[in-house]
């Protein structure tokens, strides 16, 4: 057997989840396959617990940085794969050793782990096996079993030895859409695209619901809304968003001279539209971005009132979050630069001098009840709401118009 | 007449020329509107913005479109020492730096600011070292070109990133990096660079347009105010059709840069040769230097009839840098390198181009060696 380059995926929780194991493994190996494509001399080998990757000649730096961002994957090594047999094994830890930046003092450690019982050395004898000529080739080099500088791992398996010392972070969580599918909603805000990335992590597959209410909000608002989603679909794979015309819904909250009810009805209204939508597609919950007394509306009594709208479970995933945490994840995952661009939304939109942080179940209630005809507004908005399928890496026509020819660039 | 004068400026592609006029006729909304022609204008500049950012291995919030390289040094400097007064005045440059930026350090220095101007060694490098001795606790920036536009010296900016970031992380540094990107490699974010200057004319764009990157957290104090275009940095109605047309030739340059390279420095060597075997000639430029400058001095001889002889034989040539080619005085840049009055007054530069033929530079090959025959009665004393 050639030394070959690889890269080793580890797998991360949901490898103890008995019975779903396989339909966990296949998802990330569906999605590994999918983020490849551009690659196409990478190839995928399955083990229990982990992929590697043969890069065959494909750059690892590149690979590395889209498969860290494959939900499922806790972490990835660069890995030299080669014979399980003794002198190969040495002769690469030499080689691997060479590529590394060894100065005088570097510290290291051999960790050798006999996988294969069979390997006539055990792990320990591995250590000294591996260490001696080592040290020997690299007379700059020290011995530190408590915190070296380089950790050289070394497993030897029936079928391979593989010869590391990086361990990378990848992004973990369960694989995409192991875990059901939820309800979005979007706005043009920081916090619910972080909302939506973190319920993807944990295996949600999400659907984005976003209110639009023309002509109080524009074209472009809805444009960066969609580019937000696409940032989305780069995580996914693909992602459905749902455009809602809520100008009429809105605006008929204007006219019951409760101003500082406005944002609180307009909350309610929202997620009984998109319970409608989950029903429809078949969604399980909705998730929002609520951030626990960020505004007026996410007050623990604005959850309450605001949360009984709907039936489903509402999941908000950064409730316990501090902005600034979220804004680092919102760096993180590429959406903090789309979501401060200033196009107003239909959140920020009649919000009244001071919206109450107390709202009174019953006298929201009876609003509502007052406002003759608002389930059929909201039965027509559901009705009226338009539908685009978003891929990882396809650009979407904006407002359906050839304004970007892309011979231009 | 073969054009050999690509440093001075370039001849647009054809795709740019109509790019810019397509997009000129269709797109005259003003990205600041708010009805479709506005939001289709602004659609433009945003795409642009990206393109231009991928090409050049930044964020797209980190691109401020400019008027071409003169406003985006002048900017970096002024904008810099502006913003920063509070925590110091000195800054320090080079002797050899592009007029843009020599100006802009003598117009502080005016206004009370303590500029240091680094020397250069023979061949016009920078040392590193020096760059570190130089910078004090009142030190606020750094400016320091990539290539030369007269000689071509590639300066170490890696290195001298290296040195200021570790001397003190709040120094700044900005590098005018117009003759460099698309000519040899450049990696703004790994070289610590906080500001770095690009035109677009000198890559095949379109003229009036340029580009500075702002490092994210880098405040600059605005030179022009008005109505806050650029993130508020740089005022005045986007011009859409040439940033459209820049992003497309700065793409293309990115792309081509290492194909590029490798044609350069074989025609280079090819021109390096016969300079050599001309004794009257004196190399300026070294093949250390970025490919595609190539410049001597004709001692006893000045500039300008050099260049005028070499229009008869079918090329065209510079004189020093285009921006200062037209006062007799000698090249300030060619002093600071130690040369003498008599080399600093005869200099004579060849840029190449990305689509200049071994059949170019056979030609102009033959035009030095007939300039230089005929010329060779009417020298004057050295």
């Amino acid at each position: 057997m050639m030394k070959s380059q690889m890269l080793l995926l580890r797998f991360g929780e949901f490898t103890v989840k008995g019975k779903n194991r396989n339909r966990f493994d296949k998802t990330v190996i569906d999605h590994v396959k999918s983020l490849l494509k551009p690659y196409p001399r990478a190839k995928i080998l399955k083990e229990y617990g982990r992929l590697y990757i043969d890069l065959n000649g494909e750059p690892a730096d590149e690979l590395i940085a889209i498969l860290k961002n494959v939900f499922g994957i806790v972490s990835i090594s660069p890995v030299i794969q080669t014979a399980p047999e003794l002198q190969n094994i040495i002769d690469c830890a030499l080689e691997f050793m060479s590529e590394k930046n060894i100065k005088d003092g570097t510290t290291f450690k051999v960790n050798a782990r006999r996988v294969w019982k069979e390997f006539p050395h055990s792990s320990q004898e591995m250590n000294h096996l591996l260490g001696s000529p080592i040290l020997r080739n690299f007379p700059g080099l020290k011995v530190d079993v408590r915190k070296p500088d380089i950790e050289l791992r070394v497993e030897i398996r029936q079928h391979a030895a593989y010869i590391f010392c990086e361990v990378i972070q990848a992004v973990g969580g369960f694989p995409r859409g192991t875990n059901g599918k939820a309800m979005l909603l979007l706005s043009g805000g920081i916090d619910s695209p972080v909302a939506g990335w973190s319920s993807m992590r944990r295996g949600l597959e999400i659907e984005c619901v976003h209110f639009f209410s023309f002509p109080y909000t524009s074209q472009r608002a809805k444009d960066k809304v969609i580019d937000l989603a696409r940032v989305l679909a780069g995580y996914a794979g693909e992602i459905k968003i749902h455009l809602v015309p809520f100008t009429e819904v809105q605006t008929s909250f204007t006219q019951v001279g409760q101003d500082n009810l406005i944002i609180t009805l307009m909350r309610r209204a929202m997620l009984r539209i998109a319970t409608q939508l989950a029903e429809r597609e078949g969604a399980l919950a909705l998730v929002t971005g609520d951030s626990l007394g960020q505004v007026a509306s996410q007050t623990l009594p604005s959850m309450n009132v605001i949360g009984r709208a709907t039936d489903l479970p509402l999941l908000r995933p950064l409730v316990m979050m501090d902005k600034e945490e979220i804004i680092r994840l919102a760096q993180q995952i590429g959406t903090y630069e789309l979501s401060i661009l200033p196009y107003e939304d239909c959140c920020t939109l009649f919000v009244p001098k001071s919206p109450t942080t107390n709202p009174n179940l019953r006298i929201v209630e009876k609003v509502e009840a007052s406002i003759h005809e608002l389930n059929n507004m909201i039965a027509e908005a559901v009705a009226k709401t338009e539908t685009m399928v978003l891929r990882a890496g396809e650009a979407v026509s904006l407002s359906g118009d050839q304004v970007i020819n892309e011979e231009w660039f | 007449m073969i054009y050999f004068d690509y440093a001075a400026t370039t001849p647009p592609y054809d795709d740019v020329i109509n790019t810019v006029a397509e997009v000129m006729k269709r797109h005259y909304g003003n990205p600041s509107s708010i009805h479709q022609l506005g939001e289709d204008a602004d659609k433009l500049l945003r795409r642009a913005r990206e393109v231009c950012a991928s090409a050049l291995q930044i964020k797209p919030s980190e691109v401020v479109f400019t008027s071409g390289a003169t406003e985006s040094n002048n900017f970096a400097i002024k904008g810099a020492a502006f913003q920063y007064r509070s925590r110091g005045n000195h800054i320090i440059t080079t002797e050899i730096e592009h007029a843009s930026v020599y100006e802009s350090f003598l117009q502080l220095k005016e206004l009370g600011y303590d500029v240091t101007f680094l020397p250069v060694d023979r061949d016009g490098n920078v040392s590193p070292a020096q760059v570190g001795a130089a910078i004090q606790d009142n030190t606020i920036l750094v400016s320091v070109m990539h290539v030369n536009n007269e000689v071509g010296t590639i300066q170490p900016i890696r290195e001298i990133g290296q040195i200021i970031k570790q001397k003190h992380p709040r120094v700044l540094f900005h590098v005018d990096g117009v003759q460099g990107f698309g000519k040899i490699p450049v990696r703004i974010k790994d070289w610590g660079i906080d500001l770095y200057s690009l035109s677009a004319h000198k890559i095949r764009g379109p003229k009036g347009v340029g580009i500075l990157y702002v490092h994210e957290g880098v405040k600059l104090f605005p030179l022009l105010s008005g109505g806050g275009q650029e993130r508020g940095l740089r005022s005045g109605t986007e011009n859409i059709a040439n940033i459209v047309g820049m992003s497309k030739a700065l793409r293309i340059a990115h792309e081509k840069q290492s194909e590029n390279y490798n044609k350069w420095t074989e025609f280079r060597d090819l021109i390096v040769d016969a300079i050599e075997k001309i004794p009257q000639l004196q190399l300026n430029s070294t093949k250390k230097g970025t490919p595609n400058i190539i410049h001597f001095s004709y001692p006893g001889m000045k500039s300008e009839v050099l260049l005028h002889t070499l229009e008869q034989e079918g090329v065209a040539v510079s004189t020093r840098s285009a921006c200062s080619s037209k006062h007799t005085e000698p090249s300030r840049v060619l002093l600071a390198m130690g040369r003498d009055l008599a080399a600093a007054s005869s200099g004579i530069r060849i840029s190449l181009g990305d689509d200049h033929t071994l059949q170019n530079v056979e030609v102009l090959i033959k035009a030095l060696n007939a300039a230089v025959e005929k010329l060779r009665p009417l020298e004057r004393g050295k």
